[in-house]
């Protein structure tokens, strides 16, 4: 199920870049399995709540995977169409707006911000009692901005338990391998001493993505899902790539691309 | 009539100076193919700091290298450069006077399809409100060049703004750049067009067609927002019936507002520019015409003004 619908989804972000001429597919197609788990499983979106706040909520504070974002509305009944994405006077734009689009719950774009607007709405969500969670998925180059570390920070002094990120951890950025560019790693022993529960699993499996979110909402502290990923999954030829970060797909690239996807999901 | 981005030219010249000059640093914050400092990094890869993406930190870092007499040149998109790293710009490059040239790529709208986060339109106001932040705008690839030479041996803060898109060279090869000195281009009557940036092509484009119709303006370029060219500004003021600013930018606090301040005697000062709102994705051709700065409007408004129908 989760894999077939996460599958149509990679089909439509690589359309999706395609039809734009522009946009960022690496980072799209690595975070994809775990937004789909999200939103069918965990964040129960549906046309009439998705304008209000009583409901679990994400920051995609990796801005620039709008259009796994985007694939995911479109494909759980929240966003009619994505054809206009990136064009002008559109409802879907290149980095994602919430006073645009259904279902985007923060503005974000600049790397870093996201997580600290995930921290200031679960402080909220304590001070309303609402119970809800809040979600923010960061990119492993984003962790470079020192403000990521300031909200890890105020996470854990708050003590948010309703706060649960999720790291991208594909190794990718623009200029290169992470480790090469400006190494943030080791992230574990950093989240554990910046005061956060910590769980590491595969982002391309869902019984693992699962099972970490679940453990993470028994978690007394603000938790940190690691998931290593590939960037590019599923795409033979973007897969591991830097240089498909922010690259749309030719017609010819796109078709092969799907000519992939469509032969079925080529891992489990 | 060649085309190439400033970004482009930036990028040419910063790695044949930091190949020719063994105190300059070139620092990136992940965006080396964009902002074109990749060329440095091959030139003389013992020379290129990649601050990841971490821009205020990038920024300290170059403020002590200036500190260590290194000549550190920084780039990143104008938003994470004057936008990000802002405050940090101010207390640890501006007031200590540091020799840092700050090169900010993929200025104002024209920055496209990536949308209103990434499309800065307030980054001259920023700067320009600096004390001892000179602030500088090329229009073309020969401009840049000439720009980037010169600023090898200056040294003081400076803020270098450039765009993502191509722009057809205004100027020839022999051309001399001057700080602080507006540049004429086209010498008209009855009105001045003062621009800056790659609405210096932009109105080349509306002053061909509007000659067609009768309508002469001169042309001035500013390359040089801060500290701007008051004399020339002024006697432009005197000499003209229509004076009309045209900035890629915000109307608060860039160009129309480093004019204005400038005058010593009352003149109305027409502006084309960015009318205080934020951007959006499109094609940067449907984000001229929507906001108002493609030369369409430039022609729009200059008939407008002068009462032609
Ligand atoms: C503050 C800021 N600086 C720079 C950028 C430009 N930028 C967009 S994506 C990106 C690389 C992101 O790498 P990572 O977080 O690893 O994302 P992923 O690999 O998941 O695509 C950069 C530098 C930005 N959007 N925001
Ligand atoms: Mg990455």
């Amino acid at each position: 199920m989760l894999t077939q619908l996460s599958n149509q989804c990679r089909q439509d972000i690589l359309k999706m870049i395609n039809k734009a001429k522009a946009g960022h597919p690496g980072g799209s197609l690595s975070c994809i399995d775990i937004l789909t788990y999200l939103y069918t499983k965990e964040i129960k979106l549906t046309k009439e709540n998705v304008s209000s706040i009583n409901r679990d909520r994400l920051v995609l504070s990796k801005g620039h995977a709008a259009p796994a974002l985007y694939a995911i509305l479109h494909n759980i009944g929240i966003i009619d169409s994505y054809e206009t994405f990136r064009q002008i006077n559109s409802d879907l734009q290149g980095h994602p707006n919430m006073n645009d689009t259904p279902g985007v719950d923060m503005s974000t774009g600049s790397l870093g911000q996201g997580i600290s607007c995930a921290v200031g709405m679960a402080i909220g969500n304590k001070i309303l009692e609402n119970g809800h969670k809040v979600y923010a998925l960061l990119g492993d180059g984003e962790c470079e901005e020192g403000q990521v570390y300031e909200a890890l920070m105020a996470a854990s002094h708050y003590q948010l338990n309703n706060l649960i990120a999720i790291l991208d951890y594909n190794g990718l950025q623009i200029d290169g391998a992470i480790g090469d560019v400006m190494n943030p790693a080791p992230f574990k022993d950093k989240f554990i001493a910046f005061g956060w529960t910590v769980i590491e699993i595969n982002g391309h499996d869902f019984q693992e993505i699962k099972d970490a979110v679940q453990l993470a909402k028994t978690s007394e502290k603000p938790t940190m899902i690691i998931a290593h990923t590939v960037k590019g999954k599923g795409v033979s030829f973007m897969e591991n790539k830097a240089g498909w970060h922010g690259k749309a797909p030719s017609d010819e690239e796109l078709e092969k691309a799907l000519k992939e996807l469509q032969g079925g999901c080529n891992y489990e | 009539m060649s085309n190439m981005a400033t970004r482009e030219a930036y990028g040419l010249a910063l790695a044949r100076i930091v190949k020719e000059n063994d105190d300059v640093v070139v620092l990136d914050a992940d965006l080396s193919p964009a902002t074109k400092t990749c060329y440095a990094k091959e030139a003389r890869p013992d020379r290129f700091i990649n601050a990841g993406i971490a821009e205020s930190n990038m920024v300290g870092m170059a403020a002590g290298m200036a500190a260590s007499h290194m000549k550190p040149f920084a780039s990143s998109f104008a938003m994470f450069l004057a936008g990000r790293a802002f405050e940090q710009i101010r207390n640890s490059i501006a007031y200590p006077h540091l020799n840092v040239k700050l090169c900010a790529t993929h200025a104002g709208i024209t920055v496209g399809e990536d949308g209103a986060t990434h499309q800065c339109n307030e980054d001259l106001a920023l700067m320009r409100a600096l004390p001892g932040m000179t602030v500088l705008q090329p229009c073309d690839a020969v401009e840049t060049r000439e720009m980037l030479n010169y600023l090898v041996n200056y040294n003081h803060p400076c803020y270098v703004r450039m765009s993502r898109l191509g722009v057809d060279s205004i100027y020839d090869e022999n051309y001399k750049f001057e700080l602080g000195k507006i540049s004429t281009i086209i010498q008209g009557k009855s009105i001045a067009f003062i621009a800056s940036g790659i609405m210096v092509s932009e109105a080349l484009i509306a002053i061909e067609q509007l000659n067609q119709e009768g309508i002469y303006p001169s042309l001035y370029n500013v390359h040089t927002i801060k500290p701007i060219d008051q004399d020339k500004i002024n006697s432009i003021a005197k000499s003209y019936d229509y004076v009309m600013t045209l900035e890629e930018h915000n109307v608060i606090g860039g160009l129309f507002s480093a004019v204005v301040e400038a005058l010593k005697i009352p003149k109305i000062i027409y502006p084309i520019g960015i009318k205080d709102t934020f951007g959006e994705s499109g094609t940067p051709e449907a984000l001229m015409k929507k906001y108002e700065i493609h030369y369409t409007n430039i022609i729009d408004y200059t008939k407008e003004i002068m009462g032609h129908e």
